[in-house]
């Protein structure tokens, strides 16, 4: 029977002919006429990793670093790939007891078991020394690096802001950005954040099933190397930051140092305030919960968020205004009748300078409603409509009532008011107020509000004798950028500097001649001009002071401001500015006894006030 | 007695020899990993593959010089001792991706359903071969059957429905050694009409018949005989009842997993996380070769663990990914021509035995090959059996080498009668 059916082998072997064509066709199919699978492939097997560029060093005026960043390290986990592996030996070379070790595990498992997840968060290098030669016997761990902010001196918190992790509203923004990126939140970090963050990379990736990366695609051909952020080179004086700080610890208030000739903040202080530091890494979320629920609001610039009545500071732009518009002249005097106004006891003043020194309140009480119902209407209410918008354009033009054009983010920049018409006819009614109304404008209270940068910018305006430029913290960044454009224009009040010279001298008297309100702030050869201001408000008195010196050729203008203090802007602001303007000018302050008294007296001590914040170790 | 000189069939050793090593090379690239590309490492695949190819190959050469009536003789005893070892295996075997196929003997484990073919195929080459065989009696086919039930059956117990499909292989010899060609027309019909009956609407499906059976009838026969009338119904009765088991079939026999492959395979649903997933990601991997391939080592898909048992069922979408249709199509041309020869080789033969044996072994080839590449390309449902030679695992391809050896010993003496 053996070769009867031998035929049938033909059979056979067209059987298995006809599959192995079909399974060549079937190939050809997918392999050449079909790209939809070739898409596919693309979409799936590559993974486009960043790369994060280093974010740019923050320096101060003297080139002192400021901010830069450190090296810190991700203990990364891929569940399933732990192999042999001796869990109390791990616990032991990592630091963790064996109840954390299970729980981080059982999170890292739920995440996922093949995904890499992290295991522990952001490692100093110190610690990661501890085991990183003992990492290899770790299988499925490996380390991921990432840089984190680092403030080399804990001052400037606020100026400098912080970095966090970007939000939604972020991520709408910019598409730069991808979920998990950091970002500037608040000071220069969020303000230059462009300049900062720099370029970031692109690494392609092959990536398996479970998105883990097997290597580069290509040997790294299409990929690019990210960008360093530039440098940003401050206006800061790091030093007179810190003493500032240092004066202004158990106080709630603020300073702004500017230098009038080029507007560059030297020194920007608000008290209490905190470790930059603490709002990095690993104790981030808790300091910042602590941070954003403490009652004095650490976290707050008051420098540029508060709004506070000037008091008697606000006489100097007054002065100006009344000169300028011809209601009075350098040599108006006026007798202090306290029926009008209150005021303290002191012979009246004779001159616009000599009301300066003395801060008559009567005296630009009546100043003030000359400049008010200057009698263009029969009206009163009329002639008060008119003279206050006067009156507000020349406060407008000393950089009041609008928010100042700083380089520090807009959102955290307060107005101030200079209350206009329409602001008083929203009270009382379309001309149902005049003069008598308004009145305690005259002496910085009642509805004028002033942010404490505006406040220093009125000193550097007198210094300039005349005009200011737009206060800035950032002078160039990169590696030829010019400071920007807006920093080097002239702002002008209009006001002949004449009249500002009246004004210093008067400043000048504040601090120098018997009589004058601040004694205290007098700094033997540098020639300090300030004006003292009392605010009255709901609590204490908050003690004000503006200042520049020397009078000739001014390096430095300041405002010191300091909440619910008990006296006024004599006892407490204008000793702290004229220890600030020696350390300044002299680059030491030989009054020991006085430096040690104003650091640590709290002028409110009744009042809850939490301490410094110190970073916790 | 006469000893004949070996002439030994260079053409299937040196096919076998290619398709293993470049089966390595594939695994190697599979499972490639750029920490741990040393080439022998026994804690990778391709490493251990290594070490398996080194037995296999001294199995190769022990065959080879054996004497060839020990497998004649020893037909019935392997045979023995194989189904032992499958029914002891149900009681021990460990779990390996759900079936219980595998037993483990001090740390190595093992697939004793792989020798089953083997010893099947000698065992049956042997019952075939006695000089009293009648094929027309009923009890010779019924002992046949037997013979290829109990592996298949054993098999299929241990959940491992792949392997126990392969021993429908053994329809071919038997087709070969006189047993009616309408089995085979009957078993493509079977498959077209289960096909067909889960596509499309059952009743139009049964009209389709009927007009064939009317077209048969009184187009297609110019005489007809009462015989013819009753012959056509009897068919189209069969085949109504076949369609309408098909639901019953498909429903309560089959598992879940194997419905949704088959689903899937048909096109009626498309689940490409879940059971899709394999056969949708393979597809992907070998449409993305290409002509030429993506180069070997550079595949980007394969490499990455997104095919599932890469290495092992799915190691052709490897070829297809890094080798494009050229290398692909070549393989498939490879394996074509070492079935084609092994027919050729086993027509060659004297004996019964060796013939049918020669014919079992390319047939079992061949059904792996179909079912595998087949699976792979999606023309197949998912059915987890390995590509001779070429997939990971040490059982298989001692199994397969084992099986493809002493035909070649056979084929070796071929004027020898055993």
């Amino acid at each position: 029977m053996s070769n009867r059916y031998a035929d049938r082998s033909h059979v056979v072997k067209i059987i298995f002919i006809v599959v192995g064509v079909l399974f060549v066709g079937r190939l050809a199919m997918l392999q050449l006429f079909n790209p939809k699978y070739r898409e596919l492939a693309k979409l799936q097997s590559l993974r486009n990793v960043t790369q994060y560029p280093a974010r740019g060093f923050i320096y101060d005026r003297h080139g002192a670093l400021l901010v830069h960043n450190e090296a810190v390290y991700d203990l990364m986990v891929v569940p399933r790939m732990i192999k042999d592996f001796d869990t109390a030996y791990f616990c032991e070379s990592v630091g963790i007891t064996r109840e954390d070790f299970n729980e981080r595990m059982t999170k890292a498992r739920k995440y996922s078991p093949y995904a890499a997840s992290i295991f522990m968060k952001q490692i100093s290098k110190e610690e990661y020394a501890k085991f990183e030669n003992k990492m290899f016997r770790f299988k499925g761990f490996y380390i991921s690096q990432r840089t984190l902010r680092i403030y080399d001196r804990p001052i400037a918190a606020q100026v400098l802001g912080y970095v966090g992790e970007v939000n939604q509203a972020d991520l709408d923004r910019d598409t730069y950005y991808r979920q998990g990126d950091y970002i500037g939140k608040s000071g220069l970090e969020k303000s230059y954040e462009e300049v900062l963050r720099g370029v970031k990379g692109k690494k392609i990736m092959h990536v398996d099933v479970h998105n883990r990366e097997v290597g580069p695609y290509r040997n790294g051909e299409f990929d690019t190397l990210p960008v360093e952020g530039y440098n940003l080179y401050t206006t800061l004086d790091a030093d007179l930051q810190a003493y500032a700080e240092e004066l202004m610890a158990n106080k709630r208030g603020c300073v702004v140092a500017l230098e009038p000739s080029t507007g560059e903040v030297l020194a920007m202080v608000s008290a209490p305030t905190y470790d930059p530091n603490l709002l990095v890494g690993r104790i981030r979320g808790e300091n910042y919960n602590r941070l954003n629920s403490d009652i004095a609001k650490p976290m707050l610039n008051r420098a540029l968020m508060g709004q506070y009545p000037p008091g008697s500071i606000f006489k100097v732009a007054q002065s100006m205004v009344a000169l300028d518009l011809g209601v009075i002249t350098p040599g108006t005097g006026f007798v202090c009748d306290k029926s009008l106004v209150g005021c303290h006891n002191h012979p009246s003043a004779r001159s616009v300078q000599e009301a300066i020194k003395m801060s008559c309140n009567p005296y630009y009480y009546q100043v003030y409603r000359r400049v008010i119902q200057q009698g263009k209407y029969k009206s009163i209410y009329k002639d008060s409509q008119y003279g206050l918008t006067v009156w507000r354009e020349y406060m407008l033009r000393f950089g009041f009532g609008q928010k100042l054009d700083i380089d520090l983010p807009k959102g955290g920049l307060s107005t101030g008011n200079i209350p206009d018409t329409a602001y008083y006819n929203r009270w009382y009614g379309k001309e149902r107020w005049a003069f008598s109304t308004i009145y305690s404008n005259s002496i910085g209270q009642g509805e004028v509000t002033v942010v404490p940068i505006q406040m220093a910018n009125l000193a550097a305006i007198v210094a300039n004798r005349g005009y200011y430029i737009t206060p800035h913290v950032v002078r160039y960044y990169g590696p030829d950028s010019l400071c920007d454009e807006r920093y080097r224009e002239h702002h002008e009040t209009g006001i002949k500097p004449e009249y500002f010279d009246i004004a210093a001298a008067g400043m000048y008297d504040v601090v120098h001649t018997a009589g004058g309100t601040a004694r205290r702030a007098y700094v033997d050869g540098l020639d300090v001009c300030g004006k003292t201001g009392t605010a009255e408000n709901f609590g204490n008195d908050h003690s004000v002071f503006i200042c520049f010196a020397p009078k000739n050729d001014p390096k430095i203008a300041l405002a010191v401001y300091v909440e619910n203090a008990q006296g006024g802007g004599g006892t407490w602001a204008a000793p702290i500015a004229g220890l600030l303007v020696e350390k300044y000018i002299n680059g030491e302050v030989k009054r020991k006894d006085v430096e040690k008294m104003y650091k640590e007296i709290n002028p409110c001590q009744k009042l809850p006030l939490t301490r410094r914040v110190k970073k916790k170790k | 007695m006469y000893q004949e000189r070996l002439k030994i069939d260079w053409l299937s050793v040196a096919l076998w020899a290619v398709l293993m090593l470049f089966g390595w090379m594939n695994i190697y690239s599979a499972t490639y990993n750029e920490g741990h590309a040393a080439l022998f490492d026994l804690k990778t695949f391709h490493g251990k593959q290594l070490l398996w190819m080194g037995v296999t190959v001294l199995m190769a050469v022990l065959i080879l010089f054996s004497e060839p009536r020990f497998f004649s003789n020893g037909a019935y005893p392997i045979y023995a001792v194989v189904m032992a070892l499958l029914v002891v295996t149900l009681f021990l075997a460990v779990t390996v991706n759900g079936g219980k196929s595998w037993i483990e003997i001090g740390g190595f484990r093992f697939q004793p359903s792989e020798f089953a073919k083997f010893a099947t195929a000698l065992a049956l080459a042997k019952y075939m071969s006695a000089i009293d065989i009648d094929w027309k009696q009923l009890h010779t086919k019924v002992i046949a059957l037997v013979l290829v039930a109990i592996p298949a059956g054993l098999v299929f117990l241990q959940h491992d429905t792949g392997s126990a499909l392969v021993f429908v292989a053994f329809v071919f010899p038997l087709f070969r050694e006189g047993l009616s060609g309408g089995i085979l027309v009957v078993g493509a019909v079977a498959v077209v009409l289960f096909i067909l009956a889960l596509l499309v609407n059952k009743y139009i499906l049964l009209g389709a018949l009927a007009l064939v059976a009317v077209f048969y009838l009184f187009v297609w026969l110019n005489k007809r005989s009462a015989k013819d009338y009753w012959r056509a119904l009897g068919v189209l009765v069969v085949c109504a009842a076949f369609i309408f088991s098909v639901d019953f079939v498909f429903n309560h026999v089959l598992e879940s997993h194997q419905r949704e492959r088959i689903d899937v395979l048909l096109g009626k649903t498309e689940d490409l996380r879940g059971s899709g997933y394999n056969v949708h990601q393979s597809k992907i991997a070998i449409g993305s070769g290409g002509l030429i391939g993506k180069g070997y080592l550079h595949g980007t898909l394969t490499k990455a663990d997104f095919v599932p048992e890469q290495h092992t069922d799915f190691i052709f979408c490897t070829v297809g990914e890094e080798w494009g249709w050229l290398g692909s199509s070549v393989v498939v041309v490879l394996y074509i021509v070492l079935l084609v020869r092994l027919v050729n080789m086993a027509e060659r033969q004297r004996s019964t035995f060796s013939r049918f044996y020669g014919y079992s072994v390319a047939s079992i080839l061949f059904i792996h090959l179909f079912v595998n590449v087949g699976m792979v390309l999606g023309l197949v449902p998912v059915i987890g059996i390995p590509l001779p030679f070429f997939s990971y695992g040490g059982s298989s391809l001692l199994a397969f080498t084992i099986l493809l050896f002493i035909f070649i010993r056979l084929d070796a003496t071929k004027n020898q009668l055993y």
